[in-house]
């Protein structure tokens, strides 16, 4: 071990931030790029699946929520975007690498989102499962992804809350309205389970993420967190949670491109980076 | 920088708490008007000034449903955020004009059922037919190609820009308030989609003949809104004068009839709502 990999490891080990310029070794690099490329990637077709209610809005303050919160979501995507090109690549050579599938996205939304009730379980379970995932990620030791998780986190939070805020509404509505909640809650539950990653057993990269300090807790912990958190909270909604076996190989099936609404998720993307390609050249000028 | 610091009010406090209101902190704003003193001046007509209310309410309502039609679909994220930005205030002002016309003059809401849980300004947005909206067709029109956004944001901003800052001494003071946040608003969005529209003239040929193309498809459009508001006809003609000057471009031929896209545009947004009349949301 040379002097500069025993300085990473003493920075790692007493939980410091390891910053752009500091040298590093080239698999924490390559980790480091993929999951911040992967979490970017996520805010930024997570856009898709909740966007698609906001001209169908149901009262001029939930379509002003909800379109500030999509915002909100492009912005992370920015944020993340900017953290990992201090790790040398471009955010046109990670946008290449999202739409050639080379590099994936959070599964959860490759969930279709047929009813309005949608946009409060997303905010509810997606949001809370991904502040569950992203909240020890603001110690992460790579420096310029845990400040701007720093900043995600506390967004993440405020559409945690609206999420539960409209579910809690329409609880309080009509029937159907109730009816909608716990349908939609039955279909996002165990997708929402399965955005911690496979059980440990299963996880062949954590070992090696935990001890370079990118990752602090394993999937089955978080996912423990995520349960023990929710529980209480369905209870005080009003709807029932089903069970927590879920069947892992959906989500072998959906990470490896076979979900619900993959191909839509992507030509979605492709098409709006296609028929921008004039403005931005144009921009370039 | 300790890796632990700025990370000690955790996201978590909110969602580990035991009252189930906790859970939903900071998330309940109700009505736009919330805190506003309601009385009107006397001799103010309040019939008219609920009619303009509702036309400037209308106008920005259903131009910012067009703009947050490009959510998830912009050229790149920073044009995604900011074309959110300027949907979103436009959508504040139209909650604060729609829920000003109700409290003025109640008979512009339209009736619903006894019991029901809809407010005013969601009544008026998602419970009128399209013959009762005053919106132009130009706010309404749906959407083309980026440059054609941007030329009739710029339109539609510069015109939208001198009404509003017409209505800053206006005798209710709710609606000069109103007034006097929009010009900070619409003085950003003019200047946003006309730096796009002169980026865009003088980019690739390609960028430019879309210009030119938007331009001429969206000239009755700027004849529409000069009719709309006559008065503010010589300011706004300088302004677009010193874009076409910047941008070398030019000034394209009126004719031609707008489409009316307001039904379709309409049958979307109010589809939920009408689908869960007694809805609470």
């Amino acid at each position: 071990m040379d002097d500069l990999e025993r300085q990473f490891e003493e920075t790692v080990a007493r939980h410091d931030r390891i910053e752009p310029r500091d040298w590093m070794p080239e698999g924490y690099r390559r980790t480091l790029v993929r999951q911040i490329a992967q979490h970017a990637h996520s805010e930024v077709i997570g856009m898709q699946p909740e966007g698609a209610w906001i001209t169908r809005a149901p009262s001029l303050r939930r379509k002003q929520v909800l379109l500030a919160k999509v915002q909100d979501e492009a912005g992370h995507g920015l944020y993340l975007y900017s953290a990992a090109e201090t790790l040398g690549v471009t955010r046109d050579e990670l946008e290449a690498r999202l739409m050639s599938g080379a590099q994936k996205y959070s599964s959860i939304f490759n969930y279709p989102t047929p009813s309005y009730a949608d946009v409060g379980t997303i905010g509810w379970l997606v949001d809370g499962a991904a502040i569950c995932n992203q909240v020890p990620l603001c110690r992460t030791s790579y420096g310029p992804y845990g400040r701007a998780m720093v900043r995600i986190c506390k967004e993440e939070s405020f559409h945690q809350r609206q999420g539960f805020e409209l579910l809690m509404t329409m609880m309080r509505g009509t029937d159907e309205q109730r009816a909608m909640v716990q349908e939609s809650v039955d279909r996002f539950w165990k997708p929402a389970l399965m955005m911690f990653g496979p059980p440990d057993a299963e996880s062949p990269n954590t070992a090696r993420s935990m001890a370079w300090g990118i990752k602090r807790h394993t999937n089955d912990e978080l996912r423990a967190r995520f349960v023990e958190m929710t529980a209480p909270q369905a209870e005080a909604l009003g709807v029932t949670l089903p069970g927590n076996d879920v069947d892992w190989d959906e989500l072998k099936r959906v990470v490896s491109g076979d979900g619900p609404c993959n191909a839509e998720r992507l030509a979605h993307r492709q098409q709006a980076h296609d028929d921008g390609a004039w403005v931005r050249e144009a921009a370039s000028r | 920088m300790s890796p632990t610091s700025n990370v000690d009010h955790g996201p978590y406090d909110g969602l580990d708490a035991t009252d189930p209101a906790h859970w939903a902190f900071g998330t309940g704003f109700a009505d736009p008007l919330d805190g506003i003193d309601p009385h009107v001046p006397d001799g103010v007509d309040r019939v008219a000034l609920a009619a303009l209310c509702l036309r400037l309410g209308d106008e920005a309502l259903l131009l910012s449903h067009r703009l947050s039609e490009w959510c998830s679909r912009a050229p790149d994220l920073e044009t995604d955020v900011a074309l959110a930005n300027v949907a979103l205030d436009l959508l504040g002002q139209a909650r604060l004009l729609l829920a000003r016309a109700a409290v003025v003059e109640p008979g512009v809401v339209p009736e619903l059922p006894a019991g029901s849980p809809v407010p005013a300004e969601d009544a008026l947005a998602f419970f009128r037919d399209p013959p009762a909206w005053t919106g132009s067709r130009t706010a309404a029109l749906a959407n083309g190609d980026f440059g054609h956004t941007v030329v009739r944001l710029f339109l539609a901003s510069t015109v939208r820009l001198v009404v509003l800052q017409r209505l800053t001494g206006h005798p209710d003071p709710v609606l000069a308030a109103v007034a006097a946040k929009g010009v900070k608003e619409l003085t950003y969005h003019r200047d946003w989609s006309g730096r796009w529209v002169v980026t865009l003239a003088r980019g690739t040929r390609e960028s430019r003949r879309r210009t030119t193309a938007a331009l001429g498809q969206l000239a009755p459009a700027w004849a529409e809104l000069l009719d709309r508001d006559p008065a503010v006809r010589d300011d706004v003609e300088a302004v677009l004068d010193q874009l076409l000057d910047a941008s070398d471009l030019e000034r394209p031929d009126e004719g031609g009839e707008l489409p009316d896209d307001l039904p379709d545009l309409l049958a979307e947004m109010q589809s939920v709502a009408r689908a869960h009349p007694q809805g609470r949301w």
